[in-house]
């Protein structure tokens, strides 16, 4: 992804903003992002007009920092970057923007328009005070109203299948940069998940229902433990060499409805509760998929899991989305033979692996992280 | 409550949780999760929505037992009337 547009500014010259506060919705080929401040002062000067294109990496605005006095021709103090990695969001439809007029001054006292008309524009939430009639003197007609509906339809699946194609370009771009450039190479491992999967229903039958877990939480937690003990395999390749992360964000990889994912950051996962992850596990999904993540979300993971069990796959060998290193893949749970000790049982079984940049780290290293996963996962309530 | 209220309700959470999927199309005796390209995390919020909306405790272990919209709205018939 090379550019972003500014949709819009959230906050006006002056305001006085705080770290972490949503200043600017920006969009990009992948995504509608909420753009946030990492300083907190007062907004000196905008660079950058809602409307423009500009370059990743742009500088949009100033920030007058607190405390600390204002230069005038001074560098900026501190910049905000449209960071724009990963996939998108479904934009919302564009209304119909043909014979739509602006609402005059009591316009629907003087509207003239046929009972059936009235009723489809009712039944459609078209304001039928917004149309231009055809019909005698001005009427709207029935015609009119299916006219105006058909033409936001065709508007609405136009953007969508604008916003979709240029998703698959810059998905294409970065994969293809990915198998060009990292030397992957990948291992499996099966994990037998009965453990896991009887405390978590233990767990959920004395859990209100709105704090129920689902095992992709597991998933995610045994990987960001896991990765503290390989921590090569949480790092960035970055101006050829190999920068190890101080922090754990698992990009959890989410599928979008309409075609399409992202892989948003599911930050400190490695810190969080298997309560708080799962809480921000289910809000990650739903800003996802509602289009309202946030840049450093799409910006900072430092691996990405995903997990394609549900639509059937027994294991995944994912491509490595750069500058990460490393990409860890679940499949779906079946029930198989296992040997455990000495005897022939049934048992959930699940199976992780993992696509890992050879530049960084080598299958020893690789083995020891699964190894790693498999330990925690048979140690649920550790999690 | 009856059935079409029920289903009522269904399309309104449906729409609350998937709402970019065109529930016109949904057909009633095949599985929602296919159709409407469903996952764990959504159907937890399904369940979470129809607790809020009817008072309807749904077990985990009874999960597959909504796997069609048809399933629902006849699990949730006998759970209502069983209160």
């Amino acid at each position: 992804m090379t550019a972003g547009k500014l949709l819009r500014w959230r906050k006006n010259l002056g305001d006085r903003i705080q770290r972490g506060d949503i200043i600017a919705d920006v969009e990009t080929d992948k995504a509608d992002i909420e753009i946030e401040v990492f300083t907190s002062g007062v907004i000196e000067r905008f660079l950058v007009q809602p409307g423009e294109k500009v370059p990743v990496g742009t500088v949009l605005a100033i920030i007058q920092e607190e405390g600390k006095p204002s230069v005038a021709g001074a560098p900026p103090i501190s910049v905000v970057r449209p960071t724009v990695p990963t996939p998108a969001t479904p934009s919302v439809p564009a209304p119909a923007i043909s014979e739509l007029r602006a609402p005059s001054e009591n316009i629907s006292s003087r509207l003239r328009i046929s009972p059936a008309a009235k009723k489809l524009a009712a039944d459609v939430g078209i304001d039928p005070a917004s149309i231009i009639g055809t019909g005698p003197g001005g009427r709207v007609t029935l015609e009119d109203i299916q006219r105006t509906q058909a033409k936001g339809a065709q508007a609405a699946a136009g953007v969508a299948l604008d916003r979709a194609s240029r998703m698959r370009q810059v998905i294409a771009a970065a994969m293809a940069r990915s198998k060009r450039e990292i030397p992957h190479y990948y291992l499996s491992t099966t994990i037998d998940m009965s453990r896991a999967l009887t405390w978590l229903a233990q767990e959920n039958l004395k859990r209100p229902v709105e704090d129920r877990l689902v095992y992709g939480a597991l998933l995610l937690k045994a990987v960001a433990l896991a990765l503290r003990e390989t921590p090569e395999l949480n790092s960035v390749w970055m101006n050829g060499r190999a920068v190890q992360c101080a922090d754990v964000h698992v990009g959890v990889a989410i599928s979008l409805r309409g075609g399409g994912l992202v892989a948003p950051a599911l930050k400190h996962t490695d810190h969080l509760s298997i309560d708080e992850l799962m809480k921000n596990f289910r809000d990650l999904i739903q800003r996802a998929r509602a289009g309202s993540l946030r840049s450093s979300e799409l910006s900072d993971p430092t691996v990405t899991v995903t997990s394609l069990g549900e639509q059937g796959v027994e294991a995944v060998f994912g491509i490595i989305y750069p500058p990460q290193v490393a990409l860890v893949g679940f499949g779906k749970v079946v029930e198989r033979p296992w040997s455990s000790e000495g005897k022939i049982v049934s048992r959930p079984l699940i199976t992780a692996t993992l696509s890992a940049d050879h530049r960084v780290s080598d299958g020893h290293r690789g083995g020891i992280f699964l190894s790693a996963v498999d330990r925690m996962l048979r140690d649920p309530e550790k999690l | 409550m009856t059935k079409d209220e029920i289903r009522g309700v269904i399309f309104r959470v449906l729409g609350k949780v998937a709402p970019e999927a065109d529930l016109s199309t949904l057909k009633p005796n095949l599985r929602i999760r296919d159709q409407l390209d469903i996952d764990s995390m959504d159907l937890l919020n399904i369940v979470i929505a129809l607790h809020q909306e009817l008072n309807v405790e749904i077990p985990e272990a009874d999960y597959s037992k909504l796997a069609t919209l048809d399933d629902c709205i006849a699990y949730l018939e006998t759970a209502l009337r069983s209160r």
